[in-house]
């Protein structure tokens, strides 16, 4: 565990030295500075609208979040209990995984309008699938031996569900959880890169449009800060679910 | 812990798996008479894709015999596995997600058995199969054996009356298996159950069975049943006796021949420099 926390501290610091010496390379029009950065960022963190566009992104991505994750593992757990429908399903999920949904984005917005409906769904679209997927082979690869403990037990079908098969398959479910909502995130921030009024999306296209460096890579960094936490929250769930295994 | 019943009766029991789009129905076992009596040890060896697996499942009621009847108590069997069966496979199946303590208990609390009761028989049974230091542990934490050892002692608190195994020792390896047999018999001797044990190995059945079937290339029907004659007490030492040679020796002769059918070879003559 410790050496652990020394790699991470190493990658980290690494990554600082790396920027730093992007910044020498290209100059403070181009990217800012490590130290002024992080700076404007706590700098940020102090402003209203900041925050503002915050709630907005987080919003939307938490609804997106909750509607991809429980969809998705809905239609896994049904496409991996029905052998026929998983058949079927398998490479059309796999495609519409593998698309790029960008391509999609006027039908939704066409659809939902400018607005937090549009990320939300064009965030949905970008999750649901790996959800679905993975969702699907976990319920899948339960070992059939689980399944024949179960009828020797005399478990009826439902309390084989509850009690072996959704834990047998929670580890690979979070596995897609994780990956689901660094997706859902991504599509939401995309929508609010393209057509939005609020967000951390629309706040980064507006510093853009000024040219304000330090703020772009500010409010980056925050978004990749926040990323990567959400990822490593779902990353300590699913080893602690695994190591209970 | 079982102190009546444990009977099975098969008379003239097959299986057939019909075919699916335009392949061939495919006889799998049979016809098969059996009689194992309570609290017997009885063994089949077979060679691959004998059907013994399937006559497991229809012992333990999980599959219909397509013709013939088969019994336990005297209820017939019919395609639902009835009270006092209890079986262990050669794939860890063990819960993962549970402590060794939860995963033994689990049956008992499916039952709806109250918390004081559950922890009495839980403790009893880890005792039993030697895990109660393990009682917190994960199953990812402990070796294959005895992982196998929780699956036995999950199986066993539900006090079965007949106890199957198919290959429960298959995944180990030759000195924890020749261990666990030694554990089998006496669980076997101190519980009073009856023992079904489905095997490819004919030391395995040699050593621990009271009698062994030999089964046919696919269909499975019993060629042959030894009768071992050795003591309740027994265990792994009696390897080392003549008679357990002896005993190997008929059971090859006879699964020989249907082995090299079953993998699609031809009989050579049996002219040899060794018969």
């Amino acid at each position: 565990m410790k050496s652990r926390r020394l790699d991470t501290l190493a990658l980290v610091a690494g990554a600082l030295l790396l920027w730093q010496a992007l910044h020498w390379m290209v100059g403070a029009n181009v990217i800012s500075a490590p130290i002024a950065t992080i700076a404007r960022a706590i700098e940020l963190l102090q402003t209203r609208s900041f925050w503002d566009h915050a709630v907005s992104t987080a919003t939307a991505f938490g609804v997106a979040s909750v509607i991809a994750i429980l969809a998705g593992i809905v239609l896994g757990l049904w496409l991996g209990l029905r052998r026929f429908a998983g058949d079927v399903a398998d490479p059309i999920l796999g495609t519409l995984y593998s698309i790029p949904k960008i391509t999609l984005y006027p039908l939704i917005l066409l659809i939902f309008g400018l607005g937090i409906s549009a990320k939300i769904a064009f965030g949905v679209i970008h999750g649901i699938f790996p959800i679905a997927i993975f969702t699907m082979n976990a319920v899948r690869n339960v070992a059939p031996v689980y399944r024949r403990t179960a009828q020797i037990m005399q478990l009826s079908p439902v309390t084989t569900g509850m009690t072996i098969m959704v834990p047998a398959a929670l580890p690979e479910i979070l596995a897609g959880i994780r990956v689901g909502t660094a997706l859902t995130l991504l599509g939401t921030l995309i929508g609010e890169l393209f057509a939005s009024t609020a967000g951390l999306g629309f706040a980064l296209i507006r510093a853009m449009d000024v040219h304000a460096v330090t703020d772009i890579l500010a409010i980056t960094t925050l978004l990749f800060a926040f990323a990567a936490s959400v990822n490593t929250l779902l990353h300590v769930a699913e080893r602690w679910v695994r190591h209970h295994g | 812990m079982a102190d009546t019943g444990g009977h099975i009766s098969l008379r003239g029991v097959t299986k057939i798996f019909p075919g699916h789009e335009g392949h061939r129905d495919v006889h799998a076992l049979g016809p098969i008479d059996l009689d194992i009596g309570r609290g017997e040890f009885f063994s089949v060896v077979g060679p691959s894709g004998c059907g013994k697996s399937t006559l497991l499942d229809i012992l333990s009621g999980l599959l219909m015999a397509s013709s013939g009847t088969a019994t336990f108590d005297g209820k017939i069997l019919a395609g639902t596995v009835p009270d006092g069966i209890g079986a262990v496979f050669q794939q860890d199946a063990s819960f993962f997600w549970l402590s060794v303590w939860d995963n033994v208990a689990f049956g008992l609390r499916r039952r709806g058995m109250g918390a004081a009761d559950v922890e009495r028989r839980v403790k009893r049974a880890l005792a039993f199969m030697g895990l109660a230091d393990f009682a917190k542990a994960f199953p990812a934490q402990l070796s294959g054996g005895m992982r196998q050892r929780v699956c036995i002692a999950r199986t066993l608190v539900l006090e079965p009356r007949v106890l199957l195994l198919d290959e429960p020792f298959g995944a180990l390896d030759q000195q924890t298996r020749l261990l666990m047999g030694d554990e089998l018999l006496r669980i076997w001797r101190e519980t009073g159950a009856t023992v079904v044990l489905i095997t490819h190995s004919l030391d395995e059945s040699a050593m621990l069975s009271d009698r062994v079937a030999v089964m046919s290339a696919r269909p499975g029907r019993f060629i042959d049943t030894v009768t071992t004659g050795w003591p309740r007490t027994r265990d792994s030492r009696i390897v080392s006796e003549e008679r357990f040679g002896a005993l190997t020796a008929r059971l090859w002769a006879k699964l020989r021949e249907e082995s090299i059918l079953a993998l699609g070879m031809t009989a050579e003559p049996t002219q040899s420099q060794f018969s």
